[in-house]
């Protein structure tokens, strides 16, 4: 165990430990490349990462600025066609984990990544989906990772770009889904799990110094804790450095910007 | 058949004011050259379809040439949001643009269903999602065999595609390599096609047999500009200008700062100027 480490690095870390030597994941943009790919270079190195471009089993040397970057494609497998990718490899059902950020998510995993404000008046016109809409409801199960603050963990959202839960309770089903959805939330203060009845996120764990009111203050919605609340594990030595290494081999060589 | 041409004289005759055109590249192969020349050149009302609508729709938006926005993710990948898309959408400056708004499994059925020559792509899709809420051309379909409810969506066909490669052989034949986006479906769904490339070679003798090609009768135009990419990257000859796409953000965050790169980079350069941009990447 190590003493000093940030949130953030927390956050990376916790979720690189959901995931398996068995997982195939679609790598989506922002936080979860990193983790995925401290998985990769730590506990799981027969981990399967994807990227919407295309490249399927890719192993990059430092994490990528875009979900295209050559670096990718060089260390992939193979590289498919963008059609062939969400036809064959995710709506064919071969992906079992989906891994997502958001800008605004609600208690029951469903995700907006499209407009703050109304779709036709945006107070802010943020980029879209992508490929988000159709991850969330083929891959096997879907793990997200962000940031906690009230802006971006909201009691409704302003729209649903992507579907988790719904309302909750067995609404997957209802319209038809085979898949598990949103089974985990990591962020910089906790781990998250949907109840197993409402769906609803509770927390199980809270990362070593951080409080109940910490988790609550950076939440829109009343947050229910797990009865058996636990302290998440801390990075190891060998968690932080594979990350930080990672992250310094990023930085130079993006000339000083971090990769996702 | 494949005329090799002058990217102006390509341009000209291939991208005319009200079509609907499709400059692709999924991160990769993005045809910056041929964008700035369309913006040279004036055109306007355009429908521009993309899955990735990044820097160079963000300019020709900012230059009001856009009368409607055809996309599934508008951003500045790794960096952040389109400022001149949004200044367009949330205060119509220059002119206000339509949009029309998909996923990328949508984009990407919907260019292989004009590739295909059908009238829809069949998929399934944006269970719960808002989207078929705001945008009337997400549909669906009952399957006859199995009574499943599956999202529609209209084949793409522009009336004209721009997309950069790594090389043409002396015929016009096209090779490409590396992450293909949908740079395949979008030639074929569309009525002409200008492509910019690396490099001009006698022939592909003696290659892989299954490489990315597009036969030359498929094309209609092709133009030799090395660099025509950046600060997109092209497989083999340099590498993404992540710099460039910083700066970006920048420079599009202000409209007078905007309109002043523009002119100078852009309205009084040529596609000359693209092979010095690459050196050193």
């Amino acid at each position: 165990m190590t003493s000093d480490f940030t949130p953030n690095e927390m956050m990376t870390i916790a979720a690189s430990r959901a995931l398996s030597n068995k997982d195939v994941c679609f790598v989506g943009i922002g936080a979860p490349s990193a983790a995925c790919n401290v998985a990769r270079l730590t506990h799981a190195p027969e981990i399967t990462l994807i990227y919407e471009s295309g490249t399927i089993g890719t192993a990059p040397d430092v994490l990528p600025l875009s979900i295209g970057d050559g670096e990718l494609c060089e260390t992939a497998l193979t590289t498919v066609a963008v059609p062939e990718m969400f036809r064959y490899w995710l709506q064919g059902g071969r992906i079992s984990i989906g891994f997502l950020s958001a800008a605004q998510l609600d208690r029951f995993g469903n995700i907006n990544t499209t407009v703050i404000g109304d779709y036709r008046k945006p107070k802010v016109r943020l980029p879209g989906g992508g490929g988000a809409p159709e991850i969330a409801t083929s891959c096997g199960q879907i793990f997200i990772t962000m940031k906690q603050a009230t802006r971006g963990f909201v009691e409704k959202l302003d729209f649903y770009t992507s579907f988790g839960h719904g309302d909750g309770g067995d609404h997957r089903q209802r319209l038809g889904l085979k898949t598990k959805g949103p089974t985990l939330l990591i962020t910089d203060l906790a781990v998250w799990k949907p109840d197993p009845e409402s769906k609803e996120f509770t927390a199980v764990s809270m990362h070593r110094g951080v409080t109940r009111d910490m988790v609550q203050e950076t939440c829109g919605w009343k947050v229910r804790f797990s009865d058996r609340l636990e302290e998440t594990p801390s990075p190891t030595e060998l968690e932080l450095s594979t990350l930080r290494d990672l992250q310094r081999r990023t930085e130079l060589a993006n000339g000083g910007k971090k990769g996702q | 058949m494949a005329k090799f041409q002058s990217l102006p004289e390509a341009v000209a005759e291939n991208l005319h004011d009200g079509d609907i055109a499709a400059f692709e590249g999924f991160t990769h192969l993005i045809p910056h050259a041929a964008a700035h020349e369309a913006i040279r050149q004036g055109r306007k009302d355009l429908t521009l379809i993309r899955m990735t609508p990044d820097i160079i729709y963000d300019q020709m938006i900012g230059m009001g040439m856009a009368k409607k926005v055809v996309f599934s993710y508008a951003g500045n990948p790794g960096v952040g949001l389109l400022r001149r898309m949004r200044d367009a959408i949330e205060n119509g400056w220059p002119r206000s643009i339509e949009t029309l708004e998909h996923s990328h499994a949508a984009m990407a059925n919907a260019y292989e269903a004009g590739a295909a020559g059908l009238p829809c792509a069949v998929f399934r899709g944006y269970v719960g999602a808002d989207l078929p809420k705001v945008n009337p051309e997400i549909r669906s379909v009952t399957c006859p065999f199995t009574g499943e409810k599956l999202a529609a969506v209209p084949a793409h066909r522009p009336d004209v595609a721009l997309i950069h490669a790594q090389k043409a052989s002396r015929r016009g034949d096209i090779l490409i390599e590396g992450i293909i986006g949908v740079q395949k479906e979008v030639a074929l769904a569309a009525r002409r096609v200008v492509v910019t490339v690396e490099e001009i070679v006698d022939d592909f003798d003696d290659l892989h047999p299954n490489l990315c090609i597009l036969p030359h009768w498929t094309i209609a135009s092709v133009a030799h500009v090395p660099g025509g990419a950046h600060p997109s990257y092209t497989q083999g000859y340099y590498a993404r200008d992540n710099a460039a796409y910083l700066l970006w953000d920048k420079i599009s965050a202000d409209r007078a700062l905007f309109t002043e790169w523009m002119q100078k980079n852009v309205l009084d350069a040529g596609p000359e100027v693209f092979a010095a941009r690459v050196e050193g990447l």
